[in-house]
């Protein structure tokens, strides 16, 4: 299909000035000029947007992690709470606080689960949607990305009711056989309960992503290796890995993201459980600090934190890639 | 013959997908045989035995505060379905710009807008609070429909689908025929990147409609709440009255369905129009 055609089909018949319009030339002179301007009316509502609720945010978070407030008698009427500069203390007592290293030390732990986990049956399942050896693959695809639509909040309240010795499965089958089962939810075991329910909720929306990085390998790169009596799984390793690692760089930096955020699925679960505290994650804590204690000083810094521990591992690990997974359409 | 060996059916690898795929369905096989069951038979019968209850749960779940649940639903689609259909049109436009465009500071909007993509909610979701407090937005519709508009990541993909759907002659031939930016935008880029816009519409839905700490913070009154924050309010109360755990079954099988139905519909279409999109780029 030549350019003009498609021109001409994107624009569906509208009548356009054709090549012999007098007014072509003028109009296309005015056009250059203005179109200076027109990236940045483009761009003008995410720019507005961003500033409001990203950039501004932000800026406001690490201004309040800086300050404290001093309350003096009774801390009733007015000027009996005064706000004012705390320096680094905020920042120096959440690293101290054994409640925000507790967490810290359990998401980083929930994090080596889940992410290898998770990513690694992605990957797995992605192959072998693209591999043509396996059967009932449109019926697993379109099962293992359901749960994509699931929100974290109803997979927790769905797999929560699972766990209960009343409802689960497992419990019954272990039953009979007569094996004791230890709970789910002791504290030895919530850990896993919870990263079931992220691994759950997030393998099919990765595996999509990677077999559609899969999908667009040009199939002529490995045929001759078929031809040439290469195994599936040779296949996989030696060519289709290595040409869809971008993606998969994508999704390990959008899971260690998501992993290091984890809150709905633990603040659900708490009803159902006694081992799930209120600092279970460091986004419960945070919650915790700024809402139900009202520390909001303490509650930025501690936030301000974990945007930097996030932002540092996953833009560290960006820049390390960038030449690959950004820019594509600048190097073309 | 080694053809032929590549498209024999291969047991353990259909093995493989077919455990992956029932490990999906089971909360959800699960949660259409419990909302069947009555609040004693929950905790009582076996999991996947059904029962007969599954109108009175719905009509019970209905009645609940005068049908509290249904504007908990209309609410989610007002959030996701409008926050994401904003989202898509100005993604769509700032990914064009940022494609489609050379000038001045264009890397450094597109590294500084793709740092968004790296702040975890968590920093913006006091600060927003503080703010939207100020101009006393809090606990309004406004709280949560404003900050879901801004998606670094559409953002992104828009502009990974204007690149490739969208070629620089087709761009300069609408010019030269004496269309306007906007109209070039609006008439020829807009329809080629459509795949690509449906994608980032879904993208944002879900993560709206999967977002609960910007609800679960902004919004006070219930009458506001989005299903998730509703249905974790349910099973709280159900600590203390265990009666609440059918509502909370009976409504995570109704939030789940219309969802699971909207998904099965787009996601064929989305699925061909990702790889068309790969196979274009």
């Amino acid at each position: 299909m030549t350019t003009e055609t498609t021109l001409r089909g994107a624009l569906g018949g509208t009548p356009t000035p054709r090549r012999d319009s007098p007014r072509r030339s003028a109009r296309a002179r005015s056009v250059t000029s203005r179109r200076a301007g027109a990236p940045w009316a483009f761009l003008a509502p995410a720019i507005v947007l961003f500033v409001a609720f990203l950039a501004a945010p932000i800026l406001y978070a690490l201004y309040l992690s800086f300050r404290t407030e001093k309350v003096s008698g009774l801390g009733l009427g007015p000027g009996s709470r005064v706000e004012m500069w705390n320096g680094l203390t905020n920042y120096v007592n959440a690293l101290a606080d054994p409640e925000f290293l507790g967490s810290v030390g359990r998401v980083g732990l929930y994090g080596l689960v889940v992410v290898p986990v998770m990513l690694g049956s992605a990957l797995l399942f992605a192959l072998l949607l693209d591999s043509r050896r396996a059967r009932a693959r449109n019926f697993s695809r379109v099962a293992i990305f359901l749960p994509y639509a699931v929100p974290a909040v109803i997979s927790s309240l769905l797999w929560g009711f699972l766990y209960l010795p009343g409802v689960s499965p497992f419990y019954w089958i272990f039953e009979q056989l007569g094996w004791d089962v230890p709970s789910l939810f002791s504290s030895r075991l919530v850990m896993f309960a919870v990263a079931n329910i992220a691994v759950w909720g997030g393998v099919g929306f990765n595996m999509v992503v990677i077999y559609t990085a899969l999908k667009a390998v040009p199939s002529e790169l490995y045929e001759a290796a078929e031809l040439d009596g290469a195994s599936q799984v040779g296949i996989a390793w030696r060519i289709k890995i290595p040409i869809v690692l971008p993606s998969i760089i994508m999704t390990f930096v959008f899971s260690m993201i998501a992993t290091l955020q984890v809150f709905a699925e633990p603040m659900t679960l708490r009803p159902l459980s006694n081992t799930i505290s209120t600092t279970w994650t460091p986004l419960m804590k945070v919650y915790r600090d700024a809402f139900t204690r009202g520390d909001l000083y303490s509650a930025s810094a501690t936030s301000v934190i974990i945007a930097l521990a996030t932002f540092l591992l996953s833009f560290g690990f960006l820049r390390l890639v960038q030449s690959r997974a950004f820019g594509q359409e600048e190097n073309r | 013959m080694s053809v032929r060996s590549a498209t024999r059916p291969s047991v353990p690898a259909t093995a493989i997908l077919i455990l992956g795929a029932l490990y999906c369905l089971l909360p959800v096989a699960w949660v259409v045989l419990a909302s069947t069951k009555s609040a004693g038979e929950l905790f009582s019968t076996l999991t996947f035995l059904p029962s007969t209850h599954l109108f009175d749960n719905i009509a019970e779940l209905v009645a609940y505060r005068d049908g509290l649940f249904w504007r908990w639903m209309a609410n989610t689609a007002l959030y996701a379905g409008v926050g994401a259909a904003l989202s898509a049109v100005v993604s769509a436009m700032a990914g064009y710009a940022l494609a489609k465009y050379r000038f001045a500071g264009k890397n450094a909007v597109f590294n500084v807008l793709l740092a968004g993509v790296l702040v975890p909610g968590v920093v913006l979701a006091i600060p927003q609070y503080l703010l939207l407090a100020q101009v006393e937005l809090t606990n309004t519709y406004w709280a949560v429909l404003l900050p879901s508009i801004i998606s670094p990541y559409g953002i992104y993909l828009a502009r990974i689908y204007a690149a490739a759907a969208v070629p620089d002659e087709v761009v300069e031939a609408a010019r030269t025929d004496g269309a306007g930016e906007l109209r070039t935008f609006v008439q020829v880029a807009v329809p080629m990147m459509l795949p690509g816009l449906v994608t980032v519409f879904l993208f944002q839905f879900v993560a709206i409609w999967n977002n609960f700490m910007l609800p679960y913070i902004m919004l006070g009154d219930d009458k506001l709440f989005p299903l998730t924050v509703g249905l974790s309010g349910l099973l709280n109360q159900g600590a203390s009255q265990p009666a609440m755990y059918t509502l909370v079954v009976t409504g995570a099988l109704l939030s789940v369905i219309p969802l699971i139905a909207l998904f099965l519909l787009l996601q064929r279409f989305w699925q061909v129009d990702l790889a068309a999109g790969a196979v274009k780029a």
